[in-house]
């Protein structure tokens, strides 16, 4: 049985499935709840001095029938006042003593970082996240987003922080910036023991297209929102491995953004994550979902042969390059596996009308068959990733795979295009239908 | 023991003949919808005889611009509510659906495309404005799905349109011949009006074309005119018996039921006499209306039957009990049905054969000829010039619809023996731009 047991910076839990910052660790009874249900840990609800909220705070971003695909809040920190909440994580950490409960904090000045970051350690927090960067309402007043845009602020801060902190400090970046690395690196220059990343990305979940007014709706009005849920996924996935690649990052890292099932765990972890945190896929689906992600973990552990979470956490990072470090003789081409055809011809006029028109279709015994037309193939991958029967279309190597060649092999050896109608052109040679052929069809 | 019993009231009519493809709500829609995979160059358009680009109007309900969804589909075909509900979805769209071909329910088109036209009628959508008037008068004989469709689209021309209808209301065989639990009376007769208010046709009801006076007077008054008569009525076994009371023919039932089946009473127990899609629908309506025992006696053997699988399946569901490879050879009774007298037949050297000596009476109180509708020849057979097939079929110009004599056109089941109101309502549409190439 595989160790699924976390330990970020020293803050233990059983397994990396913490609940992140947000409405679902707003109190007590919903972190008991979720620990009860299974879940390792909880960063409690922001704390810091309690806000006055509006309604409605939500706007959800579907995909046809598919709901939230994308979840965007205008909600603020905790509204509640510190004491209650204080109460309650004794409370909890009373029941349950091995789970992490991490208290996020928000304030403005040096005397109140004091103040808080004593008094939850006093109520038996495990570690503290800074929250750097909520982008929505609190960055106007000076905080959240406000102070992950400017390292040199961070730094600041973190420093305040570890001037009283006994446990470990966890800093949380936003990904509204235009290198996440800056940031983080500023979290371990101010003494941060761990980074933990994203927090939301700026966002309007959409317009009411009768009444011209964004969502969420505030009596006629709206304001940017932070964005998560599934659909940030992939740029909460790259920012994480900049930050776990780069050399003078040096702090584990709680990744968060887009998590909803083991599977988006364990991309994390192979990316360099320490644990994970989950938010929108609760606020959708309540903490039941660990049910699934503990299981499917585990399962997915034992079969690769891990004992532990540390023997796979990073393995996709070493797979992860510049694009100048890429073998531009690498050439896979697709194949269309007949027998699983079903004729829909999307890989057809995709192809036909988004790539480089490399399939024609026939017709075969009444059934119309695609065919990919090799010459023009650049094994872009776009057929394969629309069709929508599995093992239909793959990518085939037809390279032998004998020499690599790069683009910085190629500037080095001075064999690249440098003028507009440079005879090195990747497309020469590729052809392209004449213009006035469009017409015809 | 029946499933269904004898319904009493209209509640209880409703029930035994509830929908069966009733309307989609909302969100049905919005789902069903949402799982079209907009096909290029659609298998599911290419199966619709009238060829609706079909992955559009779904792509239009799901995002929901409902007006352009709904035009879509009446700009192919006219019949667009209707078919919805009525078409053999299964053997045409749905049946191509590429979902299929993974063993996976394909997207519900023809419930789709009634909710959106549905919406469409319901609020009186204006989809179309009728052609700038070339002063042209054309003259359509029947108002149904091919007569109606020709009328709308000639419409749409310029034409001055003015429809013949021997009966009191419109779309033929769509109202009178199609089973109740396929589409309500209601429903088709709401579709017809929402046509003539949008195209402005003009229907003469209580109108049959029936004497060479009638055509000519037609002719004068018209430059052109469009058969769209259908097929008459059930057309006889010529076997002993036909006459006696409770022998109905199954076209004649179906119109009673659809028109008032307060006055329709079927037998306790019925045998229905052929395997074809009418039949299927005469012995499933048997069996709703409280009818016993239902059997569906067909000469040839089961896997010859000419109705749909899907069609077979439904009547089977309602306890309608096929008997295959037996012959009628006379109808028993003094004046009312008692029985029909059966011969069994066999195939040999792929021929229907008697199997001699094995006669049997199948005792019964109702009988339903449901052996196909005669060709409506006395009116044909006065229109000078017109040439008929081999089956009585109104011979045209595959493209123009035009027959034999120049100034007529017909389309529909006149010319083709018999189909789908899908099939009427394209060619009924086609036909209309044959007229108009005529008189250009």
């Amino acid at each position: 049985m595989p160790d699924i047991s976390a330990n970020l910076a020293g803050i233990k839990s059983p397994n990396p499935f913490w609940l992140a910052s947000a409405p679902p660790t707003n109190s007590g009874y919903q972190v008991m709840k979720a620990f009860d249900a299974g879940w390792g840990g909880a960063v409690w609800k922001t704390l810091g001095v309690p806000v006055v909220n509006v309604s409605s705070r939500y706007g959800g971003v579907n995909y046809r029938n598919n709901r939230l695909i994308g979840l965007n809040n205008i909600e603020l920190i905790t509204d509640r006042p510190l004491a209650d909440n204080l109460r309650e994580i004794e409370e909890v950490k009373k029941y349950f003593p091995d789970h992490a409960v991490i208290a996020s904090l928000m304030v403005e000045s040096r005397a109140e970082w004091h103040q808080i970051v004593k008094d939850v350690q006093n109520a038996g927090a495990d570690g503290i996240e800074l929250n750097f960067g909520c982008p929505h309402g609190m960055c106007e007043r000076g905080m959240g987003s406000a102070v992950g845009q400017e390292p040199e602020v961070l730094k600041t801060i973190v420093g305040w922080v570890k001037e009283v902190s006994t446990v470990p400090v966890i800093v949380k970046l936003t990904p509204n910036i235009s290198d996440i690395t800056e940031p983080a690196i500023a979290a371990g220059e101010g003494g941060g023991d761990a980074i933990s990343l994203i927090n939301t990305i700026q966002s309007l979940a959409g317009v009411d297209i009768d009444n011209f007014v964004p969502y969420p709706i505030v009596d006629g009005k709206s304001s940017n929102g932070g964005y998560c849920g599934p659909a940030v996924k992939p740029i909460a996935l790259n920012m994480l491995k900049n930050c776990a690649q780069h050399p003078n990052v040096n702090l584990p890292i709680s990744g968060i953004g887009g998590i909803e099932n083991w599977r988006d765990a364990v991309e994390y972890i192979l990316l360099g994550a320490t644990n994970v945190q989950v938010c929108a896929a609760v606020m959708h689906f309540g903490f039941g979902i660990i049910r699934e992600m503990i299981p499917g973990l585990t399962n997915y552990m034992a079969d690769k042969g891990f004992k532990n979470l540390a023997e796979m956490r990073g393995l996709a990072l070493a797979n992860v390059t510049d694009w100048e470090n890429l073998n531009l003789n690498y050439k896979v081409i697709a194949e269309i596996e007949e027998s699983k055809c079903i004729g829909c011809q999307l890989c057809y006029i995709a192809c036909e009308d988004g790539a480089h028109q490399a399939i024609e279709v026939s017709e075969k015994n009444g059934l119309r068959i695609p065919k990919i037309i090799e010459d023009n193939c650049v094994g872009c991958n776009l057929c394969a990733i629309v069709c929508p029967v599995e093992e239909c279309i793959t990518m085939v190597r037809k390279d032998d795979g004998k020499q690599v060649v790069t683009w910085r092999d190629r500037t080095e050896a001075d064999n690249v295009p440098t003028t507009f109608n440079d005879e090195l052109a990747g497309g020469i040679g590729h052809w392209v239908p004449d213009p006035k052929d469009a017409l015809k069809k | 023991m029946s499933e269904f019993k004898k319904p009493t009231s209209e509640q209880e009519f409703e029930e035994n003949f509830s929908q069966i493809k009733p309307l989609m709500n909302d969100t049905e829609a919005y789902i069903e919808s949402s799982r079209c995979l907009f096909c290029f160059d659609a298998p599911c358009q290419q199966a619709c005889p009238t060829g609706i680009d079909i992955p559009l109007f779904i792509r239009q309900i799901n995002s929901t611009d409902y007006t352009g969804s709904a035009r879509t589909i009446y700009s192919a075909n006219f019949f667009g509510n209707a078919c919805g509900k009525v078409c053999p979805t299964e053997v045409l769209c749905e049946g191509a659906c590429v979902y299929t071909e993974q063993n996976v329910l394909p997207v519900e088109i023809g419930r789709l495309q009634n909710y959106v036209s549905t919406q469409a009628i319901n609020e009186d959508k204006k989809l179309f404005e009728v052609g700038k008037s070339n002063g042209k008068k054309v003259a359509i004989i029947g108002s149904g799905p091919a007569g109606i469709s020709c009328a709308c689209e000639l419409r749409l021309l310029g034409y001055e349109v003015d429809i013949y209808e021997a009966k009191h209301r419109p779309s033929g065989l769509t109202v009178h011949g199609v089973a109740p639990y396929k589409i309500t009376n209601e429903e088709v007769l709401r579709e017809m009006e929402y046509l003539q208010r949008q195209f402005g046709y003009e229907v003469k009801y209580n109108s049959p074309i029936k004497y060479a006076a009638d055509l000519q007077k037609l002719e004068k008054e018209y430059e052109a005119i469009f058969i769209g008569i259908g097929l008459g009525s059930t057309s006889s076994l010529n076997i002993k018996g036909e006459s006696l009371d409770n022998c109905i023919g199954a076209t004649e039932l179906i119109e009673k039921l659809r028109m008032q089946h307060h006055n329709l009473v079927v037998g306790k127990n019925v045998v229905v006499l052929g395997a074809g899609n009418t039949a299927m629908d005469a012995a499933s309506e048997s069996a709703r209306m409280g009818a016993e025992k239902v059997s569906l006696a067909y000469r040839g053997a089961k896997e010859s039957i000419r109705a749909y699988e899907f069609e077979y399946d439904l009547a089977k569901n309602v306890g309608v009990n096929g008997v295959f490879n037996v012959s009628p050879l006379e109808i028993i009774g003094d004046d009312k049905v008692a029985g029909v007298k059966f011969i069994r037949t066999k195939t040999d050297n792929g021929q229907l054969i008697q199997v001699e000596g094995s006669e049997f009476i199948l005792a019964c109180d109702m009988v339903i000829r449901a052996t196909g509708q005669s060709k409506q020849v006395e009116l044909l057979e006065q229109i000078e010039g017109l040439e008929l097939d081999s089956l009585n079929r109104i011979s045209v110009d595959a493209q123009t619809y035009q027959t034999s004599n120049a100034k007529y056109f017909a389309a529909g089941d006149a010319v083709n023996g018999g189909k789908e109101v899908v099939n009427a309502a394209a060619d009924g549409k086609q036909a209309a731009r044959g007229i108009d190439t005529y008189l250009s």
